[in-house]
């Protein structure tokens, strides 16, 4: 089965056919499952033991785009593979070459496709085989004034060769508003996945300066890493909003429209939510929500001692502002020790300097990034309970349908529909889940190795001042002969 | 002959664990060290009766004594000791600031615990405090002993080597109703300073720097006690790393054992800061004693005042007889001295009178020139040995203190490698998460 370049896929009977195609592939023990939930966009499918998660048929693409799911290895298809089962196969087995079924060397593909963007591949954790061909940036704050309200913009520049973008270059300025926008949209067109987390909305007014240049830059950044999340994201990165966000001029008037893209692919994005208990959480699922129970618990803690530290040596900071001049002081009054004390007196004041630049530093790098996750698990707790209603939602309109004990052979659609809806959450639940788990681990080991270089930076720092003066305290005074 | 190598200078390094006797021993410097070895070996607590009867502990201090000969072979190995308590050092320090009032005579280790931060114990029964008291008291006998003047001293000696009758020995110099005159003095001097009318320059300024010197080390002795307390706060607080990590690690797969070590780093960071501290109460007892030699400066400073007013007095005095005399002689009265009243009142005086009184006056004429002689020299000679011995001190504070901020700055530099160390080790586990 060949799919032709422009079509777009959505029909069951094609996939069906693909599958059993697929079904017909020469690898021993192969798994097929495929489902297709009638009007959305998303399927799974099982390959061996590659799942194959939330492949998505896009519109006017070249093919389709799927991720491979092993651990933590996720993959994308090359746009122009064809679908034919054995291609794909070869494909999935061959994928350390990054090479194409056919032979191709991945870079020599048509220019439309992601693969020729593999050569630019930046040098980033980033190396197992998914495809960059899209890159957002948020930088360069500006305040605005107007006479209804004063508030910050950020630029936000996109670099893609994607088709779904109309340019390959869009540079173009957003304010808050227009980010928490985009995390609403993406929450409510993508329930079943997990959305990276925004900076915090609400500031207290006349505690926290919104304009200061610490709050601002802290902010970029995490609007910075909220945006390069969702590009990176296999499914949330093909996001209509995502793409209106990125490229549209006027975001407001889009805003008012009301009306998305979306709702054209498909209504079965609203899941029902409530009326459903679920009974009994299924163990990887539970397993995670406990997991994510006892990590808030720890990054609670490390959060307030982390806040404790920077207090504790913020007072040490203000007795050696103290301590410092006492000793220019007391220099003042002496002579042959006035260089030595003199000496001291710097130093003090040198690693005065650099425990100044160190708390700084882990006030805006370190705690943000701490408050950041604990939002993250508070959407992704969300999601869970989501899943579990979808599960309840199934489980409960099986059971109608079981104790009616109807002859009638099978189970009704709508029945089936709710089971594909639990399995295309589960699919893509886990799919994420461990893209969370892996960003998670790079994340905090960067933190983490972020606090011990700060740490090592400041005691070099008060390191290279008292040596510097050991020769000064050592340097014998010229022993003058006085003739009385 | 200054003796830079040999027996005598390896025995007095080894008595010198500050090693602020330095290298070379003075030339003038017939110290008692030269022949013997001074330690302060032990402390221990004892119980006992009070002068009202009450029973009471406290501690002593075990002096060790060991003559050293020239000839190697005469070697005493086993040294002499006795037991000393602390009012017995005070008993020690008072006679000789009465006797020696222009020395600026070493001070004793503080009798209770001051500038404390919060982990240190003021409590005088305190295990550390006693043994940094019983170096204090082992370095006070150790500057005594190495001076030019104080080593020579009799009731010194026996200090150190007679235990029975000391004390009774102490007392019968007289030097306590003496002290009660230099405390006076001090109420006295503080007249004094009003009064003098052509102040020595240099005592002047003396007095100016010991004055800042006693309030610079004060304060940066409390200031000290506040950054240490502060600096042990940051370390603990890290400890709190070491447990959560442990606790974290357990819900996680690969990054749990990078987390696991990390956080072993983190209690050792924590629990390093004791000892850094512990160390840095030797640069705090260093600078403490030079605080309280400011106030044995001032001690000094304050006696040549008196001494200077008594000699203005002295002066006065005989200038005012002189003038006396001359009155009798050309029998010009003045009108309003006490004699033109007398006169006026009871009478012209008969020359044999006025003989008598020219006798007396003469004689008191010839004991203020006595007096003011004695006054003089006494001033002369107490400014001359007080200067010598400000001249000493001077080489020796600077000395020290140089010696006591390299210490320091060794040690900072200690506790920014040691830093240094435990976070690349924290890091290198947290790369591996």
């Amino acid at each position: 089965m060949k799919i032709p370049v422009d079509t777009v896929m959505y029909g069951f009977d094609e996939c069906h056919s693909f599958v059993s195609a697929a079904n017909q592939c020469t690898c021993a023990s192969s798994v097929l499952l495929a489902k297709y939930v009638a009007n959305s966009p998303y399927f799974s499918m099982c390959f061996d033991d590659a799942w194959i998660t939330a492949g998505q048929f896009l519109p006017h693409s070249l093919g389709f785009r799927c991720l491979l799911h092993r651990t933590f290895q996720q993959y994308s298809f090359p746009l122009t593979t064809s679908l034919q089962a054995p291609a794909c196969m070869a494909f999935i087995h061959s994928y350390q070459d990054l090479s194409l079924p056919n032979g191709t060397p991945a870079g020599t593909s048509s220019p439309g496709s992601s693969s020729s963007l593999l050569n630019r591949l930046q040098l980033d954790d980033d190396l197992d085989g998914e495809t960059h061909d899209l890159f957002v940036s948020v930088d360069d704050p500006k305040k605005h004034v107007s006479t209804m309200e004063t508030y910050i913009t950020y630029r936000v520049t996109t670099k893609t060769s994607r088709t779904e973008f109309d340019l390959p270059e869009y540079s173009l300025r957003r304010r808050y508003q227009d980010f928490d926008w985009l995390r609403n949209k993406l929450e409510e067109s993508q329930p079943t996945h997990l959305i990276p987390p925004l900076p915090e909305k609400f500031v207290m007014k006349g505690v926290v300066d919104r304009f200061s240049e610490e709050f601002v830059e802290t902010r970029r950044k995490a609007l910075d890493k909220f945006l390069k999340r969702v590009a990176d994201h296999p499914v949330l990165s093909f996001n209509e909003n995502f793409n209106v966000f990125l490229t549209a001029k006027d975001l407001n008037s889009y805003k008012k429209q009301g009306l998305t893209l979306l709702t054209k692919m498909g209504e079965s994005v609203k899941y029902v939510t409530g009326g459903y208990k679920l009974r009994a959480r299924p163990l990887e699922f539970a397993a995670m929500g406990d997991y994510l129970d006892i990590f808030t618990q720890k990054l609670g803690t490390i959060d307030r001692i982390a806040q404790r530290i920077i207090k504790e040596e913020s007072e040490y900071l203000v007795e050696l502002r103290e301590y410092s001049p006492v000793y220019s002081s007391w220099a003042g009054c002496e002579g042959e020790l006035q260089k030595p004390l003199e000496g001291v007196s710097s130093c003090v004041s040198s690693s005065s300097s650099a425990l100044e630049e160190l708390t700084e530093d882990m006030s805006e790098d370190f705690l943000p990034v701490l408050r950041e996750y604990v939002l993250y698990i508070e959407s992704m707790k969300n999601v869970l309970k989501k899943r579990d209603q979808v599960q309840a939602e199934y489980e409960a309109k099986l059971e109608a349908v079981v104790l009616r004990k109807d002859e009638k052979s099978g189970v009704p659609a709508d029945v089936e529909k709710c089971q594909d809806r639990v399995e295309c959450f589960n699919a893509d639940l886990k799919a994420d889940w461990d893209r969370w788990q892996n960003n998670k681990r790079q994340d905090f080991r960067q933190l983490l190795t972020g606090m011990a270089d700060r740490n090592i930076q400041y005691y070099e720092k008060c390191l290279a001042a008292w040596e510097s003066i050991i020769p000064l305290l050592q340097e014998k005074p010229d022993i003058k002969s006085e003739t009385d | 002959m200054a003796d830079s190598g040999g027996p005598e200078a390896a025995q007095l390094s080894s008595n010198d664990p500050k090693g602020e006797l330095g290298d070379v021993i003075p030339e003038e410097a017939r110290s008692l060290l030269r022949k013997m070895e001074i330690s302060v070996a032990e402390a221990e607590k004892r119980t006992g009766k009070n002068a009202v009867n009450m029973l009471e502990t406290y501690t002593v201090y075990l002096i060790e004594t060991r003559r050293v000969d020239s000839s190697a072979e005469n070697q005493n190995f086993s040294p002499d000791s006795l037991w000393r308590r602390y009012s017995e050092f005070e008993l020690l320090r008072n006679y000789l600031l009465v006797t020696y009032p222009f020395v600026i005579v070493p001070p004793l280790p503080e009798k209770r615990a001051e500038f404390v931060w919060h982990k240190l114990s003021a409590d005088n029964m305190d295990p550390d405090f006693v043994e940094r008291r019983r170096i204090g008291l082992e370095n006070f006998l150790l500057r005594v002993a190495s001076h030019p003047i104080l080593s020579n001293d009799k009731i010194f000696y026996d200090f150190l080597t007679e235990e029975n009758g000391w004390k009774e020995e102490v007392m019968e110099t007289g030097f306590q109703p003496k002290l009660f005159i230099l405390a006076d003095s001090r109420l006295k001097a503080l007249n004094a300073t009003f009064r003098v009318k052509n102040p020595d320059k240099r005592f002047t300024e003396l007095k100016h720097y010991s004055d800042e010197l006693q309030s610079v080390t004060s304060q940066l002795l409390r200031v000290r006690a506040r950054v240490a307390d502060r600096l042990y706060g940051v370390y603990k607080v890290h400890g709190n790393y070491g447990r959560v990590f442990s606790e974290w690690s357990a819900i996680e797969r690969e990054m749990g054992d990078g987390l696991q070590s990390a956080g072993h780093h983190m209690d050792a960071y924590a629990a390093s800061i004791d000892d850094i501290l512990e160390e840095e109460e030797n640069y705090a007892d260093q600078l403490k004693e030079y605080l309280f030699y400011a106030e044995a400066l001032k001690a000094v400073c304050r006696k040549h005042e008196l001494l200077q007013y008594e000699l203005e007095t002295a002066a006065q005095d005989l200038m005012s007889k002189k003038q006396q005399r001359e009155e009798l002689a050309s029998g010009t009265v003045r009108t309003f001295s006490l004699k033109g009243m007398t006169s006026k009142l009871f009478g012209q005086e008969t020359p044999e009178q006025r003989e008598a009184k020219m006798r007396v006056l003469e004689e008191q004429i010839q004991e203020g020139e006595e007096l003011l002689q004695e006054k003089k020299t006494e001033c002369d000679e107490y400014v001359r040995n007080a200067w010598s011995d400000m001249e000493r001190f001077t080489v020796q504070k600077d000395r020290d203190l140089r010696e006591a901020m390299i210490s320091y700055a060794v040690m900072q530099i200690s506790m920014c490698k040691k830093g240094i160390q435990v976070w690349t080790n924290a890091k290198e586990c947290f790369s591996k998460m």
